[in-house]
């Protein structure tokens, strides 16, 4: 068969088509994976819920978001009655893969007494050593650390909040602006590799 | 050599996609910060690119010339779409890694570079070949770049460590290390195909 010329019927004609085509499939394949992705996104929830809990019949699972370094922190943590933190997980992040990635693993290292957060009290004060805490921040990742622990502290507030007792946060976690006022080569290698 | 072999082949070595052509360079850059990152990608842009060849070869002559790079990059984009979806309902796992960088395969110019020099001149036997050759080639190359990178950076390749993370250049895992790094390998790969 000869090559369609360009004339202004076939073009119109020939676009028209394709797209129509492309949208045909493109519903056909939504359809048919909707109602799995949807299950997929629920089981990952409730998955986190009980990976959280830790076994904990009386635990409770909080989800928080917080701003991360690269964009939102989706977190779940699991609190014991006592407010003990049983286990976290984070659910979506953007951080810098190979720097701020690592919290979903950072601060569960139980035999990493200065950056293990499992089995500790939570007391919504949770900061950086920077910050003059005493929990150490991820290598390099400084920013993502600490939006890391105001999402647990986030999570102990609202946790109190459903016990029916108000607590105060750490409020000093305004992640970007102490990263301004004092820059330092750590936050300076973050800001590079945002240029990815 | 026969034809055939010479299109498939063809992707891999004289014209690899990202030391050859030098193609691509947005994913190669940004998802080779782990050897299985980028043989992922790799993958996930081979399923796009043969594809896409087929079907592009076989419209061919039904696309008027001054239109065919919206028809192109139409079919592509649907392609993407699909794969994502897909591989959000039955890979959730592998989604969750390389979800971000999915979409980036519309923008691959090596997905449309093929479809305008090879599957719009050729049959479909010898598309579907080409989509294959460079389909691999790009994984070979961000495999490489990304098991460099890996083993330089934190110690380890496929996430098997070798030697303690404290002792890795950080640098190699960020940015810089990616230009690093394709420059080197592509200097050691022009050396070998020059002699």
């Amino acid at each position: 068969m000869a090559k369609l010329v360009s004339s202004f019927k076939n073009m119109a004609l020939s676009l028209t088509v394709i797209t129509l085509v492309a949208a045909a499939a493109l519903a056909g394949i939504y359809m048919l994976t909707q109602a799995r992705i949807e299950k997929q996104k629920r089981d990952a929830e409730t998955a986190a819920q009980q990976a959280v809990l830790n076994g904990d019949a009386n635990g409770k699972a909080i989800k928080v978001s917080v701003d991360g370094f690269g964009g939102k922190m989706i977190v779940m943590v699991g609190f014991a009655q006592d407010g003990t933190i049983l286990g976290y997980k984070i659910l979506e992040h953007q951080e810098t893969p190979g720097l701020g990635d690592k919290a979903t693993w950072w601060f569960k290292q139980e035999d990493k007494p200065n950056q293990n957060i499992i089995g500790r009290k939570a007391n919504g004060q949770f900061r950086v050593s920077k910050d003059g805490g005493d929990i150490d921040a991820i290598t390099a990742a400084t920013i993502s650390s600490r939006a890391f622990l105001k999402s647990i502290n986030d999570a102990y507030v609202d946790f109190m909040a459903q016990q029916g007792e108000e607590v105060e946060g750490w409020a000093g976690a305004s992640i970007v602006e102490s990263g301004v006022a004092e820059p330092d080569s750590t936050e300076v290698a973050e800001m590079e590799a945002v240029n990815e | 050599m026969n034809k055939e072999t010479k299109v498939l082949l063809n992707g891999i070595l004289k014209e690899n996609p990202t030391f050859g052509l030098v193609l691509g360079m947005c994913p190669t850059l940004a998802t080779t910060t782990s050897a299985i990152n980028g043989m992922s990608m790799g993958l996930a842009t081979l399923f796009v690119l043969v594809c896409s060849n087929v079907v592009i070869s076989l419209l061919k002559n039904l696309i008027p010339d001054k239109v065919r790079i919206p028809s192109f990059i139409v079919v592509i984009a649907t392609f993407v779409t699909m794969v994502q979806l897909l591989m959000q309902a039955y890979l959730p796992t592998i989604y969750e890694t390389l979800g971000l960088f999915i979409p980036l395969i519309v923008v691959n110019c090596i997905v449309l570079g093929r479809a305008e020099a090879f599957a719009a001149k050729n049959s479909v036997g010898l598309s579907a070949l080409d989509g294959i050759g460079m389909g691999l080639g790009f994984t070979l190359a961000l495999t490489i770049l990304g098991a460099i990178r890996e083993f330089l950076g934190t110690g380890a390749v496929f996430g098997l460590h070798i030697y303690p993370e404290n002792y890795g250049a950080l640098l190699f895992v960020l940015a810089p290390g990616a230009f690093i790094c394709l420059g080197y390998v592509m200097a050691i790969m022009n050396k070998i195909q020059n002699k």
